[in-house]
């Protein structure tokens, strides 16, 4: 009886200390929004996407820069111009089943089936109109005409096994039951709203991941994932509110990551309008005959009259760096002569003059109060900013669920929104927001204000028939400078992504907002 | 009895569909649950095909016609959000809120009627005027500062309490309990004490205040007469007494509780109901919504029935029949 029990104690006592080991390299991450499933075709969502990348992976994977790199293909070239061959690597699935050219066909022909998918990655698949298996590890992509993107889309799609069989259900994959990847970690359980824990996978074909245990935590509260932090139960938080970086700063017992994102926040200004625009009115309140933001001089001073580099530091707290285009420095397609307009009221004033307007006119800027960061702050800043240079600026913040409908219907005379390029790609944002709206073609989707501007749509169109490179990239500086100086929207800045982890740990901060549980390192104690 | 029971229930089914059809013009009137839904780079076509398949290209009426037409066959729709059941969705978040709930209002009953019991019967000593000074603040001061002031003495400060998060849970009746596990518990303590603060304050003004009108009454001046003991008098006599306003407004704050958590819920990142529904509202998950409320205002009647029948309980001389 005495032994049993010693020989129960040293057991206990022995996995006890196992289990301590293996608390010892387990990481839990703070996430700011809900991940809503665990089936990586179901929703375009950024917080899903970035939980998804420790589970599933893609053929064509970013760094951290944001550059691409190979993911569970080894290369990619065009055969042809409407042909594209993919090498795959040797992986495999987390149940043991080898990765191969059968799963790439497969997952690219189940992403349109996806049922009641509110924001669907067809978007992304729909330019591939047929596969071809040539062997297991090598599989062509066509196309119905050239089109350059199809690397670019594919990031976004991530890899399961054909073994699921057809129309795999949603529900499965958030029970586990079809969580299966050949990312470097496994799923164990997922709770809505709460958390994802995942145990290291150890067959990765990869660099082993440090990390045996993650712990994905859903913490969607900004103070309460600061506090999470400096209390010690998180080892890592993203999105730091720009209000606790200064206390974060000289706090020793956390570390900061920072880089400048690919999310540009600006204002789109209304061009829907020709004749009487009812949210611009003459400086007493009479009406105008003309909506005067079809003036490209009133652009301009709307433009000069904002103090970028105060807003970024006393708004922004730092977290930002002032921009003229979508993309940041660093990237292929950031325009090195396109600069962030100047603070010069006094020559917005002349222009306001010359365009016709010198006592400025009336004008409502609205902005969301619930969706960027400081999104209310920046439009009051602006504001202000504005009626300095004698136009009288009304401003009206309203809850995104509601604002988001407004401003797609040409409501607005000026509005912030915001625009992340996930791929990194110039085009992206030109043809989304830049081009001229046009259903038939999906151009111009997200071009809130109607600009159109053909010199630019024919670029464009150009770029997007040029499928080599450097040629493309050329064609698409070109096209961006052209645009941006023709002030279509104002841009402000690019907000700073902000990590912050506990001491003893680094983030590799990301360009395109993920949290990867690979990127943290312990830098020793 | 049962008239009136069937009175009740008749009610009960207006209230909740009346309920319904304010729900759809709201969320129809706030926006499109496509546009916040859908990726920013989706095209116009893939627009058009999600409005399609959520039925929003219905007139409103269809919508709810097919809304009525599928609750009374037991469905209540899909989260546009999680493609998941509404109800499915609530009830797995329903463990979360009840048990913070029903923890916090124990706690209410169990600190508040105490001191106010106490309050009330030395009302001029200091610790009585201190316990009356305090419950100013617990009414007065808003729960998500309170809630992050805890957080920060408690969590970071002292390192005593997990900061946020649910902890581990055990399982009862096939679902995920947090009282079962001593990790869970932790992790409950603050929260639930921040969401009792109020109702605290509210039970022990409530009991201070019946024990002093109490006090004066002829029969507790017999009761001492007649040379009971004071622990008689005030446990049996008193307290009895008292129970009744404490029973309904306990009732009531327990119905709100559950369904209004959300501040604590949301500053101690609890995965309850609370933030289910506000994330919901956020992006206008109209299924989720309606099915949430339906819930609470079923919620709301069953507790304002067991109430009522507690009065009669509680007090002899009311009875249900008469009320029918």
């Amino acid at each position: 009886m005495v032994l049993g029990f010693r020989a129960f104690a040293w057991a206990t006592a022995i996995l006890a200390a196992s289990t301590f080991a293996a608390r010892a390299q387990s990481l839990t991450i703070a996430s700011a929004a809900p991940v809503t499933s665990m089936d990586p075709h179901y929703h375009t969502l950024t917080p899903n996407i970035s939980a998804h990348g420790h589970i599933y992976e893609k053929l064509i994977d970013l760094d951290a820069a944001g550059h691409m790199i190979p993911g569970l293909a080894t290369s990619w070239t065009l055969r042809d111009e409407k042909t594209w061959e993919f090498k795959l690597r040797d992986a495999k699935f987390h149940d043991g089943t080898p990765f191969t050219a059968e799963d790439v066909a497969y997952s690219l022909s189940r992403v349109p089936t996806v049922k009641n998918s509110p924001a669907s990655f067809q978007i992304y698949t729909r330019a591939i109109v047929a596969t071809e298996i040539v062997d297991p590890h090598t599989i062509l992509l066509k196309t119905a005409g050239p089109y350059p993107l199809v690397p670019a889309d594919l990031i976004q799609i991530y890899m399961i096994p054909h073994k699921l069989g057809a129309e795999p259900a949603t529900e499965d994959f958030n029970n586990g039951k079809n969580a299966i990847g050949t990312g470097p970690f496994r799923f164990v359980s997922y709770q809505p709203g709460n958390r994802i824990e995942m145990d290291r996978n150890d067959a990765y074909w990869g660099p082993k991941p440090h990390w045996t245990h993650v712990d994905y935590r859903m913490i969607s509260n900004d103070a309460a994932r600061t506090a999470s932090l400096l209390a010690g139960d998180v080892g890592i938080v993203e999105f730091v509110p720009p209000a606790d970086l200064a206390k974060l700063r000289g706090d020793a017992r956390v570390a900061l990551s920072e880089v400048v994102s690919n999310r540009s926040i600006y204002l789109w200004l209304d061009h829907s309008h020709t004749g009487t625009m009812p949210e611009i009115t003459g400086p007493n309140g009479e009406v105008l005959e003309k909506n005067p933001l079809k003036d490209l001089r009133v652009r301009q001073a709307l433009s000069l009259a904002i103090n970028r580099a105060g807003i970024v530091e006393r708004v922004m707290e730092g977290a930002a760096l002032p921009t003229k285009q979508y993309l940041p420095p660093g990237n292929s397609n950031h325009v090195n002569d396109l600069l962030p307009d100047p603070f010069e009221p006094d020559r917005a004033k002349a222009l306001l003059k010359d365009a016709g307007y010198p006592n400025g006119f009336r004008i409502v800027l609205h902005g969301p109060n619930d969706r960027y960061v400081n999104d209310a702050k920046i439009v009051q800043a602006v504001a202000q900013m504005w009626q300095r240079i004698g136009v009288q600026t009304t401003v009206d913040t309203i809850p995104w669920s509601s604002y988001a409908t407004r401003a797609g219907k040409q409501e607005f005379a000026a509005f912030l929104v915001g625009w992340g390029v996930n791929s990194g790609e110039g085009t992206n944002p030109l043809r989304a927001q830049i081009a001229t709206w046009n259903p038939e073609r999906g151009l111009g989707t997200a071009n809130r204000g109607r600009y159109s501007n053909p010199a630019v749509d024919t670029l464009l169109d150009k770029a997007m028939g040029t499928m080599d490179l450097a040629a493309r990239d050329k064609i698409v500086l070109e096209t961006m400078k052209l645009a941006m100086d023709d002030v279509p929207v104002i841009m402000l800045h690019l907000q700073k992504n902000i990590w912050a982890t506990r001491k003893g740990l680094t983030y590799a901060a990301r360009v395109d907002e993920e949290t990867r549980a690979t990127g943290v390192v312990e830098t020793g104690k | 009895m049962f008239t009136w029971l069937l009175r009740r229930l008749f009610q009960a089914c207006f209230v909740v569909l009346a309920m319904t059809i304010i729900v759809f013009i709201g969320v129809h009137a706030i926006g499109n649950p496509v546009d916040i839904l859908i990726s920013p780079e989706a095209d116009q076509a893939e627009r058009a095909r999600v409005i399609a398949d959520f039925g929003l290209d219905q007139p409103l009426w269809k919508q709810y016609g097919l809304f009525l037409n599928g609750a009374l066959h037991g469905n209540l729709g899909r989260s546009f959000v999680f493609n998941e059941p509404a109800l499915r969705l609530i009830g797995g978040r329903m463990p979360a809120t009840l048990e913070l709930a029903v923890t916090a209002v124990l706690m209410s009953v169990g600190f508040g009627v105490p001191l106010g019991l106490y309050a009330g019967l030395k009302p001029n000593g200091f610790i009585g005027r201190s316990i009356m000074a305090g419950s100013i603040l617990g009414f007065s001061l808003p729960t998500f500062w309170v809630g992050l002031m805890l957080i920060m003495v408690f969590a970071v400060t002292l390192g005593w309490l997990p900061s946020t998060g649910r902890g581990e849970t055990g399982e009862l009746f096939g679902l995920r309990w947090s009282f079962l596990t001593w990790d869970g518990l932790r992790h409950m303590a603050m929260p639930a004490l921040n969401l009792s603060l109020y109702n605290i304050s509210l039970v022990l003004r409530l009991t201070r205040a019946g024990v002093r009108e109490t006090l004066l009454m002829d029969y507790i001046k017999f009761a001492r007469a007649k040379g009971l003991s004071p622990a008689r008098v005030v446990f049996v006599h008193v307290l009895k007494n008292i129970m009744i306003p404490i029973t309904t407004v306990v009732g009531l704050e327990l119905g709100s509780t559950i369904a209004f958590a959300v501040v604590t819920e949301s500053v101690f990142a609890w995965p309850g109901m609370g933030k289910l529904i506000i994330d919901s509202i956020n992006v206008l998950d109209r299924p989720v919504i309606v099915a949430y409320l339906m819930m609470i205002v079923v919620i709301f009647i069953s507790i304002n029935l067991v109430v009522d029948i507690l009065y009669t309980v509680l007090d002899p001389r009311v009875r249900l029949e008469t009320k029918a």
